[in-house]
């Protein structure tokens, strides 16, 4: 009998294959019966990478075989977001723009995790150039949430999130430029850490927005989450902004609970109009409970942060704009066949090989950055930026953990928020003050309702996400929510 | 602020996306919907407010100055829409 990918964690995966109670090669055969029964309906995959997993695979069983000690996430079937070069892979951006665009480095991340053990199963669904909230900006079509096939996974990263909702992987890594990690996280019933700006080495990424991006894992387990992260983190000589700190084991000290923490409820957040009461209720009932089990709970406000979306929306186009400028045509991508010089090249290269949000992002982030409106909203941008750090700085200085909702609502129908741009970019109300902070949040999943996911987002001063596991930690410890979906249940 | 299809027009050339009057028109639309949003900063009385360009204080980072393997010549060309004599090729300037 093929084993059940959603009901093993990365842990038990490494210590049953060094135990020898399977193999590694029977949980890439797990991963794969998985997909045949579940990816026609989720689409989680731009692309399946048979031949890596099993040759990754190989190693680990000869490895296994000759009595020599596993690394950390031996045998672990895991899939990258398909913005994350990986040789042999093609890395698309599901973007008809790279639709053939063969990896010829590896991402620093992805590289970290196939060294800690994991089996590459393939590259993931997005929206295009992680630009949306549900990923039905793909040009590839959308991701479905393994909860309800009717509706979205959530985006930017809704295929890593729907694969590890729906077992087909137990780790994947997305990126994260406004919550494209925590909002399907949330949506899908997953784990899902955006680190601190810096912690991971963005190398081989393809850039979005380079002052906020950053890569995370998704899992089904607090404990994965740490694991995951022991992984990618750590400075990288080729990214710059990567952080020398010291090695850390972001898992040792989860099981210490909460008791003592001071734990901030984001009141401003949490009352703005457009959020579910039902979310809003799951998210106070979690903190209480933390309450009982020794938190100190306040509340505080972030005044500052309600410009978050404003702010976020000429910064990221800004810095998209730019970083896209080398989708040209010229050295790789789309190319039109017959143009008559460069520039015809260029405009009609990219208007073809463009969908409509990429091109949104691109003309709002040009006319952003253009002679005369440079500093009305670059400028004013990038001080709202000011403001909002000093919020979380006062808010810090009270409280170790600050809570909101990770969205205002659970799931939404595919199709819902499609042709209404603005209603879409306010899914990310709670997650985006994050980004431009730089700070490290989780998501982690609290409640259902009516049979969908709901998620708490925890955030903290930088570089303390083992305290955010902490606290994830003991609120999964308390709750009663399945992570695995009924579509998964009923396919076995 | 909105933006007219003159501008909408201008950016688009900046930002090299040949695209047809429909596409105009909409991304026109488009973009002041989100500008609306947008616009809730513009009103803000920000000044003696430093901007933040990056929230990671990190400066002059440098690496020790040694020859590294990079990436080959054909590894680079791999991707290359036309490529000749191990270089790019391309249609002519101007015109």
């Amino acid at each position: 009998m093929t084993a059940d990918l959603s009901l093993l964690t990365a842990r038990e995966i490494r210590d049953g294959i060094e135990a020898r109670d399977f193999t590694a090669t029977e949980m890439v055969e797990a991963s794969l019966s998985r997909v045949s029964t579940v990816e026609g309906d989720v689409h989680a995959f731009n692309q399946i990478t048979p031949g890596l997993a099993f040759a990754a695979a190989a190693r680990i069983d000869a490895m296994a075989d000759a009595g020599e000690p596993l690394p950390p996430l031996a045998g672990v079937p895991t899939a990258f977001k398909d913005n994350m070069n990986l040789r042999g892979t093609n890395t698309t951006c599901s973007s008809r723009i790279l639709q053939d665009y063969e990896s010829v480095y590896d991402c620093t991340a992805v590289r970290r995790m196939l060294a800690a053990g994991v089996l590459p199963v393939g590259k993931c669904n997005m929206d295009e150039f992680a630009f949306g909230s549900s990923t039905e900006n793909s040009a590839f079509g959308p991701t479905h949430n393994p909860w309800d096939l009717d509706r979205v996974p959530g985006g930017s990263s809704g295929g890593s999130a729907a694969a590890v909702s729906a077992g087909m992987a137990v780790l994947s890594l997305g990126s994260d430029t406004g919550g494209s990690i925590r909002q399907p996280g949330a949506l899908t019933g997953t784990v899902a850490m955006k680190p601190t700006y810096g912690r991971v080495s963005r190398f081989g990424i393809v850039a979005f927005a380079s002052s906020l991006d950053q890569i995370g894992p998704f899992s089904k387990t607090v404990d994965e989450c740490g694991l995951a992260l022991n992984a990618i983190c750590g400075k990288d000589m080729l990214d710059a902004t990567s952080v020398d700190l010291p090695d850390e084991d972001f898992t040792s000290g989860m099981r210490e609970g909460v008791q003592g923490l001071r734990i901030g409820v984001v009141r401003d957040l949490l009352e703005l109009e457009g959020c579910d009461p039902r979310v809003r209720d799951a998210v106070r009932a979690t903190v209480e409970g933390l309450e009982h089990m020794g938190a100190l709970v306040g509340e505080v406000d972030l005044p500052s942060c309600q410009y978050g979306m404003p702010a976020y929306y000429i910064i990221g186009p800004a810095e998209a704009s730019s970083n896209l400028a080398r989708f040209d045509g010229i050295r790789y991508g789309h190319r039109v066949p017959d143009a008559e010089d460069v520039m015809d090249l260029y405009l009609r290269s990219r208007a073809e090989g463009f969908g409509p949000e990429s091109i949104r992002r691109i003309m709002l982030g040009t006319y952003a950055l253009s002679a005369g409106y440079y500093d009305a909203y670059y400028g004013q941008a990038q001080k709202v930026r000011t403001l909002i750090i000093r919020d979380f700085e006062r808010a810090f200085a009270d409280y170790d953990v600050l809570v909101t909702p990770t969205t205002p609502t659970t799931a939404f129908k595919l199709g819902e928020k499609a042709a209404d741009p603005v209603s879409m970019y306010l899914s990310d109300v709670f997650t985006i003050p994050v980004n431009l902070a730089g700070i490290p949040a989780v998501s982690v999943p609290c409640a259902s309702i009516d049979g969908l996911p709901v998620g708490i987002q925890l955030m903290g001063a930088h570089f303390n996400e083992s305290t955010l596991l902490r606290v994830g930690y003991a609120i999964e410890s308390m709750s009663d929510f399945d992570p695995v979906p009924p579509l998964v249940k009923t396919g076995v | 602020m909105s933006i007219s299809e003159e501008q909408v027009r201008h950016v688009a050339l900046l930002a090299r996306l040949g695209l047809s009057d429909e596409q105009i028109a909409s991304v026109g639309v488009e973009l002041n919907d989100i500008l609306v949003q947008i616009d809730r900063i513009q009103s803000l009385d920000l000044a003696g407010v430093e901007p933040t360009t990056h929230a990671a204080e990190v400066v002059n980072v440098t690496r020790p100055d040694v020859v590294r393997p990079c990436l080959l010549r054909e590894e680079a060309l791999r991707n290359a829409p036309e490529q000749q004599d191990g270089a790019f090729l391309i249609p002519k300037f101007g015109g």
